[in-house]
Order: structure tokens, then C-alpha cells, then sequence
């Protein structure tokens, strides 16, 4: 069906295809991410970027194709398997859909007291080093909509990093935040970034925020990835017409 | 009012508390068995086709036949097939099942408000179903129907009297006993309507109430 992983290949994409009704949304896409890399989606919108991240993270299904995460396959596959596999994956909204009737520790705790079965108080020690990390130690009892919006998607990111993802899926994280919030919620991406192994999938439209962190950017255009390369090579010396149409509009 | 006699009230009410506290008895468990079997209901409404369809068909038949209808059924037929149960038992049984077709659709209207992202946060984060059903949907969910659920405990105390078409002893059911006894009917009935009107309309001013706590 498909040529064996390379030995560091995290996740790899073979002849996926996703339509909704008429609209194929993705044609055929191949594509693989190594271990560690940080890879930015970018291209215009309805280019099928945000229907990766959700394919990887099982809230759709895809009509064709194979996708394999760490050595396990995501799709086609049992449930079992969906369950195991998806434990090494995490992902940060546009809308951040914190739990609102949770405290932001307990956001940030549920999940690995539920699914990893760590101890209560393990749980809620690591909960607290990872609220530290994104600048939020003093906001542990407070439900999420006493937050700013910049301060609800920090919270969303240490809750996904609670799970310990090896892939962390970034959905246009600062879309939706006031212009002044963008900064805080970057820096903690930048941060987590340079100081973790995490492999990140991120699709944004902060385009200094992927020249900053990206190792590769790949470029989409109507379901396929038209261009990729490291961000230098695409941001300052694009092949492709539509690369450069692109950028033209977003810089 | 003519002919109003105290003494008649009085005589009334030994039987007026037993009733009472058969019509509470029918009211509790019944409003407790609504509301857990119309849980059942609404879950199975967001099951898969197998599960979705034969809970959709037999909510729809209870909803749309009397709940007279359904007395008799259980109290009459059911045992010519060899299901036999008190008629206190039957009655609680059969407006619990009743009701419980009204608030799964109080439910199902909960659940649907509930944003789609919060599945989605529950499925990125792995949480098992059980998990994203008790712990991130229905706290939501419930909090918002709280007052409707209420409102169909008030309609389910009026509905209560007909239970005596099964032979429930329940308040209007001892009020007729009375009557028929005594030929006295003004005075028994009243104590009955009064008792209605005592329980329904302070329930109902704290669904009100509730209903501005708990739905903004």
C-alpha cells in the first residue's frame, strides 16, 4: 500500500482524500512530518490546512487514504487502535473550548487523572508547573470565563500539554483574540517550542510566528500542498506563483 | 358559599392525608424515573442508527398516545400476559414513562445547546464516553433545564388524579370516596383543588426563580 516509515517519520499522510458533499477538501494529499519538527500549514483559507489538524485528531474522517501517527495507524482503523493512537496527540483550538463549568486546574488535571490514571495530587502538581510555564500560576481556581481570551487559550495549551502529546496540532490559536493578546499566547508557543521535543502542527496566519518557530512550511492550495520547504526558502524566495500570490496578500 | 359545613372537612381529612401522601409518593418516584429514563432517551437520540431509531419510534408512541390510555394498558392488558404489579406501582411506573418522553426532548434540547467544540476538546483530549457525557456535556447541559424539567413535575401533579381511573388512592380519589359516602362533594373536592393550588404554585414561582439563577 504504502513505502515503510523512514526511521523518525511521526506522521505520515498517503493518498488522503476528504470531500464534504461536493467540495473536495483534500485531493490525494501525501505528505509526512519527522520527530520534533515544527511544520506550519499555510495557504488560503478553505485550502484544506484546519481539515488536517482535524482528520489527525479523529474529529472527521477522511474518505480515502491512510494515516499512520507513530508507527500506529489513525485511519483506516478500529476503534481500539483510534484510542491508543490518538493518546499521542493534542490540539489547541481557535475557540479554545475550555470546559466552563471547570476551574482552570481541574481543565487542566481531568484528563490525565482520567485517561492516563495519574494520582489526583500528581496530576495537580504537574497541572501547576504547566499553568507556571504559560504565566497563569495565580489563576488556578478561576473558571475560564473570568479569563481573557489570551488567557483561556494559555490555559488550553497546558491542558493539552498535560496529556504529554508527542504532536501538538495548533489550530489558528490567536485567531480569535483581541490584537493585544496575540503577543502573550506567541511567546508561549516560541517558548514551548524552543524548549521541548514536541512536534508541533501549526496553522496560522502569523506569518513571523511561523518564519520564527517552523522547520518546514507547506504551502496548500486547493487540497494539495503546492510548495514546502524551510520558512527562509518560502518566505523570501517562493517557486510557486500561488506561494507568491499568497504572501503577496498576507505580508 | 351555602350550605358550607366545617364538620364535613373535618371528617375528610384522615382520608385527605393518606391521599396526599400517595399523590407525593407517585410524584417523587415518578419525577425520578422521568428524569432517568428520559437521560436514557436523549443519550440514545445521539447513538448510532441501531440505537437512535427504535428510541426514537417508542418516545413517539408514548408521547403521542393519553397517558389514560397507557393506565389502562399496563393496569388491564399487561397482565393477561402475565405482568402483574400493584396498582400504586403500575400508575407510578406508567407516568414516569410517560413523562420521561417529555423530558427527553427538555434534554435533548440541552444537550444540542451545548457548543460542538466541547465534544471536540473531549475527543482531543481522549476522554472516554463515559467521561465526556457526565463530566463535560450533561453538567452543561443540565444547568439550562433545570426550570423546564420542573415545569413537567408541576404538569405531572396535575396529571396525578388520573391514576384513579386505575384505582390509585390518591388525593381526588379519596375526595370521590368521601363524596360518595357522605353525598357531601363541595367540601372534600375544595380541600383537594386547594391542595393543588398549594403545592403547584409556589413549585412554580421557584422554576421561575430558578429559571433566572440558572438560564442567562
Amino acid at each position: 500500500m504504502s513505502a515503510d516509515p523512514t526511521p523518525n517519520e511521526l506522521i505520515r499522510f498517503d493518498n488522503v482524500t476528504k470531500r464534504f458533499g461536493d467540495n473536495t477538501v483534500l485531493d490525494n494529499l501525501c505528505f509526512s512530518v519527522r520527530t520534533g519538527k515544527h511544520v506550519t500549514l499555510i495557504g488560503p483559507s478553505g485550502s484544506g490546512k484546519t481539515t488536517i489538524l482535524r482528520l489527525l485528531m479523529t474529529l472527521v474522517k477522511p474518505d480515502e487514504g491512510v494515516i499512520r501517527v507513530n508507527g500506529g495507524q489513525l485511519f483506516p482503523a478500529g476503534e481500539k487502535e483510534v484510542r491508543q493512537v490518538r493518546k499521542n496527540i493534542g490540539m489547541v483550538f481557535q475557540q479554545f473550548n475550555l470546559f466552563p463549568h471547570m476551574n482552570v486546574l481541574r481543565n487542566v488535571t481531568e484528563a490525565p487523572v482520567r485517561v492516563l490514571g495519574m494520582p489526583k495530587d500528581e496530576a495537580a502538581e504537574r497541572a501547576k508547573g504547566l499553568l507556571d510555564l504559560v504565566g497563569l500560576s495565580d489563576k488556578h481556581d478561576v473558571k475560564p470565563t473570568q479569563l481573557s481570551g489570551g488567557q483561556q487559550q494559555r490555559v488550553a495549551i497546558a491542558r493539552a500539554l498535560a496529556m504529554r502529546p508527542q504532536v501538538l496540532l495548533l489550530d489558528e490559536v490567536t485567531s480569535a483574540l483581541d490584537p493585544e493578546l496575540v503577543a502573550g499566547v506567541l511567546d508561549v508557543l516560541r517558548d514551548i517550542a524552543r524548549t521541548t521535543d514536541i512536534t508541533m502542527l501549526c496553522v496560522t496566519h502569523e506569518m513571523n510566528f511561523a518564519r520564527d518557530i517552523s522547520d518546514d512550511v507547506l504551502m496548500f492550495d486547493a487540497g494539495r500542498v503546492i510548495e514546502s520547504g524551510s520558512p527562509e526558502k518560502i518566505f523570501t524566495d517562493p517557486e510557486h506563483e500561488r506561494t507568491r500570490e499568497f504572501l503577496g496578500a498576507v505580508l | 358559599m351555602n350550605n358550607w359545613d366545617w364538620s364535613a372537612v373535618a371528617d375528610f381529612m384522615p382520608a385527605f392525608w393518606d391521599g396526599l401522601l400517595v399523590t407525593l409518593q407517585v410524584l417523587v418516584l415518578g419525577s425520578l424515573l422521568s428524569f432517568s429514563l428520559g437521560l436514557v432517551w436523549a443519550i440514545g437520540y445521539r447513538g448510532p442508527r441501531w440505537v437512535r431509531w427504535p428510541v426514537n419510534l417508542f418516545t413517539e408512541f408514548i408521547r403521542n398516545t393519553p397517558l389514560l390510555v397507557q393506565l389502562f394498558f399496563f393496569f388491564f392488558v399487561l397482565p393477561e400476559w402475565g405482568v402483574q404489579a400493584p396498582a400504586l406501582t403500575t400508575g407510578t411506573l406508567a407516568i414516569g414513562l410517560h413523562y420521561s418522553t417529555y423530558t427527553a426532548q427538555v434534554y435533548r434540547a440541552g444537550i444540542d445547546a451545548v457548543p460542538a467544540g466541547q465534544w471536540e476538546a473531549a475527543t482531543a483530549l481522549s476522554l472516554p464516553a463515559s467521561r465526556t457525557w457526565f463530566a463535560v456535556i450533561l453538567p452543561q447541559a443540565i444547568r439550562r433545564i433545570v426550570p423546564a424539567l420542573g415545569n413537567y413535575v408541576i404538569s405531572m401533579l396535575k396529571d396525578t388524579p388520573l391514576l384513579m381511573a386505575i384505582g390509585v388512592l390518591e388525593m381526588l380519589q379519596q375526595a370521590r370516596l368521601a363524596s360518595a359516602h357522605s353525598f357531601q362533594y363541595a367540601e372534600p373536592l375544595t380541600v383537594v383543588g386547594v391542595a393543588f393550588i398549594l403545592i403547584a404554585y409556589p413549585a412554580s414561582l421557584l422554576m421561575r426563580a430558578l429559571e433566572r439563577r440558572l438560564v442567562r
